[in-house]
């Protein structure tokens, strides 16, 4: 799962938009903003953050820098630890050509001491979008891990994992049917790039398009596939 | 104690790593938030948790525990299933609650620290 390797599945699949969200860590971003742009493919700058009760909330951010801003308080938050490769894998930072510039030793699989408020707060702060990821998924998700999404928690938007059809999640979280529904394909591999997908009518491929879409402004909507 | 002898005294059904369960098993906690065990459980514990997704193998691994009890019948996923017998963890199954499992655990002397 390389920058260079995702920018052509996605362009491939003919998608026009696709956000990088590695776990509590923004460092490939950058770079397949870079190589996505060259296929006309918008590659949103996002992250996928681990709360202190292990919800997991994704960002989507309009720029690198806002994107790099809330990774410096992850960072500061997460969990101590270093990465173990024989658990969990090489954390590999990688440039257009497919070279490894380092390593993150970081525990990118651990939680953060932020809490799932604190986390969406953050992201807001940075005019971010926060997103509950895979609310069906149990692990990780954050009906799964608090039984119930805090009436409170200023959501953008939930995402429904490949794993279900959209009635079937319908049926289960008809009671969050207000929110602004979304799925993508949460691909931790390359096969999985464009499993599923999400879209929107709206005038370009760009994040404040897609902020449009998700409230339903003038004209912009989500279509659900 | 081995991980065989709390099988048998505590009716536990063994769905992986079965050639695994001669492992000696020296503490034991409860948690199912995996930041939590990974900052606090020690090496030989045995770990209960409901948590049944295949991260909850790369912790075992990762901490070198003796096994892990999930609790009130749940059943692990495919994929967890696979890794477990992979990696040669054993996990258990249990039809009491994490309450009930720990109170036993400790009763057989079982500690956390």
């Amino acid at each position: 799962m390389t920058p260079y390797r995702i920018v052509e599945k996605a362009a491939s699949l003919g998608l026009n938009i696709i956000a990088i969200c590695d776990h509590n860590s923004v460092e490939n971003a950058e770079v397949t903003k870079r190589l996505a742009k060259k296929k006309g493919i918008n590659a949103i700058p996002g992250i996928e953050v681990t709360s202190f009760e292990e919800v997991h909330i994704v960002g989507l951010f309009s720029d690198i820098s806002s994107a790099l801003r809330i990774q410096d308080i992850v960072y500061d938050n997460l969990q101590p630890g270093e990465n173990d490769v024989d658990a969990f894998g090489y954390q590999v930072v990688v440039n257009e050509n497919d070279e490894v510039l380092g390593f993150n030793n970081r525990l990118l699989i651990g939680a953060t001491n932020l809490s799932v408020s604190k986390v969406v707060e953050t992201i807001h702060s940075f005019g971010g979008l926060a997103i509950a990821s895979h609310i069906d998924r149990e692990g990780f998700g954050i009906i799964g891990q608090l039984g119930f999404i805090p009436p409170e928690l200023s959501l953008d938007a939930l995402e429904i994992s490949r794993n279900i059809t959209i009635d079937n999640a319908k049926t289960r979280f008809g009671e969050y049917s207000h929110f602004p529904w979304l799925t993508s394909s949460d691909a931790h591999e390359l096969s999985d790039v464009g499993k599923v997908s999400t879209g929107f009518f709206m005038e370009h491929s760009t994040f404040d398009e897609l902020c449009l879409a998700l409230k339903g402004v003038e004209g912009r909507k989500i279509i659900l596939y | 104690m081995k991980l065989q002898e709390l099988v048998d005294s505590l009716s536990l059904v063994v769905k992986t790593a079965s050639a695994h369960l001669t492992k000696e098993v020296t503490g034991g906690y409860v948690s199912d938030l995996l930041s939590d065990v990974i900052a606090n459980i020690k090496e030989g514990s045995v770990w209960i948790t409901l948590q049944t997704h295949q991260n909850i193998v790369a912790v075992a691994t990762l901490k070198e525990l003796s096994g892990i009890i999930l609790v009130n019948n749940r059943t692990p996923d495919a994929d967890t299933l696979k890794k477990a017998d992979g990696e040669g963890i054993p996990i258990l199954v249990s039809s009491l609650s994490a309450f009930e499992i720990a109170g036993l655990l400790y009763n057989l002397g079982l500690r956390c620290r």
